[in-house]
């Protein structure tokens, strides 16, 4: 399993980049972390003429953090972002989905930006994106700048909305100002790293007395992309977290995923662990309220 | 036509390594095939198994997951670069040979890599520590218990490597020694 035969270029500035790929079309590929397309060219699922490397590219790997939200540079390695406590503490999200993400070694060279870009429907960064509502900077030589939020990032599995001549370029995170924010992430795999048969995250603010202010909520793995659902979320703000609550929209938002079947789970079991899942984020997010 | 070769220079095990290699060249090709450093191990060359971990810049990645190219200019330690001296084995390494955390040895190189790792940033790890760093790798003989015992045992304080390992392998208990008496 070797790669087919391609030509290679360490890119020496974004627009390096940008003209290779307008150049090359649909025949190069930029190369981030390669944890996902390395394995794909091994196999030959994509056969690549050129590879564009952007790891050495710091106007890539830039972490700003600005008054409403975190922009993390595409190239930011997801082992940088498992150890920035700083950032854990805006973006509990992405500390909650990074311990799921992969192995030590995957996370030493896998990246935010590549993640979202392979749109893997069972992926965790991705799932973070919708449920967060994060905005993707995407560039060209033709068409410039493009900025394309999370929900119509990703259009089905494995295909996001990234021209053949565009390059990801950063990624905006929104952050939850004040107190009370929770977070849960949870996901069932056949072994820990593995590829998630369904996950649920939720983000809450709960105020001092347990009642949500603040609610996003999504499921992972459960249809071709990544599932943020805004309207149901909305129904918990007002109300304290208890089981029924979390019960009916654990069963509304899984009853609205169309999963596929495969070897390891049919679709009716992945809607079934999207419920439950989904309920538990929703009653452990409540009650870390309470511990706090 | 096959793409024009690429000269890389990669220092590996503290010395600078090079060689002309094709782009579509993994990291762990060319540490094998180019340098004959065979210690790392290609398993599912799909970024799986583990086998072929390596520290890279000091952290613990998967080298079929990595063209050489890209590695160019970068250190790398591999499982050969692991002993404190040549004919000395590291704790985590005598260690493996007191538990039995190896079998058929398939996994091991990975699993140093990744169990060195986890020590240089984790001196006295706790056992969810331990299979957490060990989490990507597969190891198909040991049922992993071995290796996490070998990881408690070789990080306590006072640890000495037990036996000069040539002389371990070369004499055990139930062979004579030729000139030694028999009875």
């Amino acid at each position: 399993m070797k790669a087919a035969p391609f030509e290679y270029v360490r890119a020496h500035d974004l627009d390096h980049v940008l003209q290779l790929l307008a150049a090359y079309g649909t025949d190069a590929k930029p190369i981030a972390g390669g944890q996902s397309l390395v394995p794909m060219m091994a196999m030959r699922l994509a056969r690549p003429a050129l590879i564009v490397d952007i790891n050495r590219l710091d106007v890539l790997s830039e972490v700003t953090i600005g008054p409403h939200a975190v922009t993390l540079g595409a190239t930011v390695r997801q082992r940088d972002l498992e150890d920035d406590t700083a950032l854990h503490a805006r973006l509990p999200m992405l500390r909650e989905a990074l311990r799921w993400v992969g192995h030590t070694q995957t996370r030493n060279r896998g990246t935010v930006g590549g993640s979202l870009a392979h749109a893997d429907p069972s992926a965790e960064l991705p799932l973070a994106a919708v449920v967060l509502d994060a905005t993707v900077h995407l560039r060209s030589e033709a068409g410039g700048d493009r900025t394309v939020p999370a929900s119509e990032f990703f259009l089905g599995p494995m295909t996001a909305a990234v021209a053949e001549t565009e390059c990801l370029v950063s990624i905006d995170w929104p952050v939850w100002d004040g107190d009370g924010v929770v977070c849960v992430f949870d996901e069932f795999a056949m072994r820990h790293g593995d590829f998630a048969m369904a996950s649920a995250a939720c983000q809450l603010q709960l105020d001092a007395d347990g009642i949500c202010r603040r609610a996003a909520i999504g499921l992972g793995g459960v249809d071709g992309v990544p599932l943020a659902f805004p309207q149901l979320a909305a129904r918990l703000v007002g109300h304290r977290i208890d089981a029924d609550l979390a019960r009916g929209i654990a069963a509304d938002a899984s009853a609205a995923c169309a999963p596929g079947s495969d070897l390891h789970a049919g679709s009716d079991y992945r809607r079934h662990l999207g419920n439950v899942l989904l309920t538990r984020v929703l009653l452990q997010a409540g009650e870390q309220r309470l511990a706090a | 036509m096959a793409p024009a070769l690429i000269t890389v220079e990669i220092t590996v095990n503290g010395k600078l390594r090079s060689a002309a290699v094709e782009p579509r060249t993994t990291l762990v090709d060319f540490l094998r095939d180019s340098l004959g450093l065979t210690g790392t191990h290609v398993g599912c060359e799909h970024g799986i198994c583990g086998a072929c971990s390596v520290l890279l810049e000091g952290d613990p990645i998967r080298s079929c997951c990595m063209f050489a190219v890209q590695a160019d200019g970068m250190a790398v330690t591999t499982v050969e670069g692991l002993a404190p001296e040549r004919g000395r084995l590291s704790k985590i390494q005598d260690a493996f040979c007191e538990t039995h955390a190896l079998q058929c040895g398939y996994c091991t190189s990975g699993m140093l890599i990744a169990c060195h790792a986890l020590v240089e940033h984790t001196p006295q790890p706790d056992e969810a520590q331990i299979r957490d760093a060990i989490g990507g790798n597969l190891c198909r003989c040991t049922g992993y218990q071995q290796i996490v015992d070998a990881v408690k045992l070789g990080t306590q304080p006072g640890y000495t490597v037990r036996a000069d390992p040539v002389k371990r392998a070369a004499t055990p208990e139930n062979t004579v020694v030729p000139g030694a008496s028999n009875g």
